[in-house]
């Protein structure tokens, strides 16, 4: 059994790993795991990955969790171009500082913009206040002139002149609130010439593929009660 | 000017890169930045790092933050020996894949244990609702189970039988409630009007 990647495209962190993959052409076999299907909750899964999370990868007898560590793992494994990650050294660090920072920051705020506005709404059946919502697009915002403040600048790319894993995780993070119908790029130009070059460094085709499910999230069926219940408490800590 | 630190060991990541720095003969020029004295929030730190966090290091030109790159940045410049950061793809994804986990884990769960149940009461003279601690406590424990069960499981350190840098970032959270720098944070007047209003943002973090 070669490379395997257990991916739910609703999954940011997925889309980051799957458009890495498919864009350097590493094969592997796709396995889907369906989280509103509660597929990761599943003992087969928990066999697989006991943080029950995606994505995870499995080469041989090899399982790694944690997006960036798979990131790497792949951009080292099969040597892929060097703009990924550079082996220069201040600009590997750029990437890494990227990859570090967006944990709890723009991941967060994309994670809650999504299910405050959409995900708990139309797939939970639980109401989220205005207040509520207004608060966690307020803080998306101020993490957005972060990002283009800090990170971006006048810079082509987030850590230098050639796309890299920083640019690809934050893009495929930046699509969760623009799944969730907010106008991420309306009114920051600089972040949407910017969202282009990364689109086009990436291919069009694949963006667009990688993208299609997180762009349909709005109309997720709701959940089943039984799993709803399950996945309740795991949600409100992931959206902490 | 050589390499310079921005530090403040109240800070978990600060202690990392600290002791990594100290550990490896890593020569550098240590600037203090007092956290409960609000200098993080200074002009002149903005310019070394404008996320206004520690730690933060300065290359000469090159200002970096988040300790995760600046421990991997260290490593390399300084070519730290392999066991800190292996060359070995899989133990190395495994140093990784910690680092990765811990942001969202670990280090939110001690932060906010610390904060809410000691940092709270005795600097900012606001209790916290025993439902919210409560909760912050179970977290803690799940996550150090995890940290047992799917990370340590019966090896010597995180990524196998050496010490990595997953282990100097482990050991400094854990560490969060014991260490000799918080203990100094017991004995400190209660914050000012003016801290507590720039703490604001971080305080509604740390209660969500």
């Amino acid at each position: 059994m070669g490379l395997e990647l257990y991916l739910d495209l609703l999954s940011q962190p997925c889309r980051a790993v799957y458009i890495f993959a498919k864009k350097n052409s590493i094969p592997f076999e796709l396995r889907t795991v369906d989280l509103r299907k509660g597929q990761h909750l599943s003992d087969a899964f928990a066999q697989i990955s006991p943080l029950q999370k995606v994505p995870v990868l499995k080469d041989g007898d090899f399982t790694l969790t944690e997006s960036v560590a798979i990131l790497l793992y792949m951009t080292r494994k099969y040597k892929v171009p060097d703009h990924w990650y550079p082996q220069d050294l201040q600009a590997r660090a750029r990437v890494d500082e990227y990859l570090a920072w967006q944990h709890m920051a723009l991941r967060r705020n994309c994670l809650r913009a999504l299910w405050h506005k959409v995900m708990l709404p139309v797939f939970l059946g639980e109401p989220v206040s205005p207040e509520m919502l207004a608060a966690t697009l307020a803080e998306l915002d101020v993490t957005l002139q972060v990002l283009e403040d800090k990170f971006l600048q006048d810079k082509a790319f987030l850590a230098g002149p050639h796309v890299s894993l920083a640019d690809l995780v934050a893009i495929t993070e930046l699509m969760h609130p623009v799944g969730a119908g907010c106008q991420v790029f309306e009114g920051r130009p600089k972040l949407a010439v910017w969202r282009q070059r990364v689109e086009a460094a990436v291919g069009e085709v694949l963006f667009q593929e990688a993208h299609e499910v997180i762009l349909k999230a709005k109309h997720s069926q709701p959940a089943d009660p039984t799993i709803k219940q399950k996945m309740m408490s795991r949600v409100l800590a992931m959206i902490q | 000017m050589g390499l310079e630190l921005y530090l403040d060991l109240l800070s978990q990541p600060c202690r990392a890169v600290y002791i990594f720095a100290k550990k490896n003969g890593i020569p550098f020029e240590l600037r203090t930045v007092d956290l409960l004295k609000g200098q993080h929030h200074s002009d002149d730190f903005a310019q070394v790092n404008p996320l206004k966090k520690v730690p933060a290091l300065k290359d000469g030109d090159f200002t970096l933050a988040e300790s995760v790159a600046i421990l991997l940045y260290l490593s390399r410049k300084y070519e730290t020996p392999d066991h800190w950061y292996p060359q070995d793809l899989q133990a190395r994804a495994r140093v990784d894949e910690y680092l990765a986990w811990q942001h969202t884990a670990l280090r939110t769960s001690c932060t906010r244990t610390l904060w809410q149940k000691m940092m709270f009461p005795v600097f900012l003279g606001q209790r916290v609702p025993p439902e919210m601690l409560a909760s912050t406590l179970a977290e803690l424990d799940r996550c150090l189970q995890l940290f047992e069960d799917k990370f340590l499981k019966d090896q010597d350190f995180l990524a196998g039988s050496h010490i990595s840098v997953a282990d100097l970032v482990a050991i400094t959270e854990l560490m969060h409630e014991a260490h000799a720098a918080i203990m100094k944070a017991k004995d400190l007047p209660p914050a000012d009007a003016a801290m507590k209003e720039k703490l604001k943002p971080f305080i509604q973090l740390l209660l969500q």
